[in-house]
């Protein structure tokens, strides 16, 4: 009899553990990293125009010649100012780094150009915002390894700091 | 006092800002603008997390209702629509959780939840 009693104490135990799970995961980060499926894909077909005096930017431009860098970017985003340095870097060691320029004016992304220096060999325009989801990007900024086939082979998530200009080298070295 | 207040317009006047949005075109057929809402409905916005791209302003959710609406106005069925966004952003971005044979329990627990419920009533009432 005693042993029956004791069952009804089981959902309270239960609904004590999930409130103790929940207080548990209260001071989590509510954002996480959402990583790019798109890694190992080719991209599909695309052909931005170009911004800033840069010519634009089409899958087929990033087609044949090689790995290559392609950053995407924003003059209203400050990462994006934060890493410039570290493209230059990249760019100085060889690189080649194409840029997409997203959500942003024209004359902006020239001023931003102006500030910050300007490493890319070729700027496409994504007004739209629409070229995130070829890639499978999240935000602002991300930078991509694509090969030779137009294969996407490395994401890279937010700004680059001084720590990852080794690292993209050799992703870039790894895609050839 | 107009110093101040020019300083202050100074401060005010954002020197860095992301270009609004355009505003939202519903596609003029109605029946495929339903479809269109449906799949928004349950797809989760990126860099607002936990909304759906229907209820949510951020630009990025903007452009992904472009999207469908595009793929929806081109003759895609909303299951196509969808499997396009979880190749990009896997299942995480579909508040519509895949049937597979891993997430076999998750669609089994309403049932078994129910069982246990119905064992649990039919025991006291034969008492």
């Amino acid at each position: 009899m005693k042993g029956k009693r004791l069952i009804w104490l089981l959902p309270l135990l239960l609904f004590a553990g999930l409130v103790a799970l929940m207080a548990n995961h209260l001071g989590a980060p509510q954002q996480q990293v959402i990583k790019s499926h798109m890694v190992g894909k080719p991209l599909a077909e695309f052909a931005l125009e170009g911004v800033a005096g840069a010519p634009g930017l089409a899958l087929v431009d990033l087609k044949g010649g090689g790995p290559v860098l392609v950053n995407i970017f924003a003059s209203w985003c400050l990462p994006c100012a934060v890493e410039a340095p570290q493209l230059q870097a990249l760019k100085d060691r060889g690189a080649t780094i194409h840029g997409i320029a997203l959500r942003d004016e024209p004359a902006d992304v020239a001023g931003f150009l102006a500030r910050h220096g300007n490493p890319f060999t070729r700027i496409g325009q994504d007004p739209g915002g629409r070229m995130m989801l070829a890639f499978g990007a999240s935000g602002v900024p991300e930078t991509y390894v694509v090969d030779a086939q137009g294969v996407i082979r490395y994401q890279h998530l937010g700004e680059i700091r001084a720590e990852h200009v080794d690292l993209l080298m050799a992703e870039l070295e790894k895609a050839k | 006092m107009k110093a101040f207040a020019i300083a202050l317009l100074l401060i005010a006047s954002p020197v860095l800002a992301e270009p609004p949005t355009p505003p939202d075109v519903p596609l003029s057929n109605p029946v495929q603008e339903q479809r269109a809402k449906a799949v928004m409905a349950e797809l989760r916005c990126l860099t607002c997390q936990n909304q759906s791209i229907a209820d949510s302003n951020a630009a990025q959710a903007q452009a992904m209702r472009m999207e469908v609406r595009e793929r929806i106005a081109a003759g895609e069925e909303p299951e196509a629509v969808r499997a396009f966004f979880v190749e990009r952003y896997g299942d995480w971005v579909s508040f519509v959780p895949p049937a597979r044979e891993d997430t076999a329990l998750l669609w089994a627990a309403p049932l078994l939840f129910l069982g246990i419920g119905v064992a649990l009533v039919a025991r006291r009432f034969r008492r």
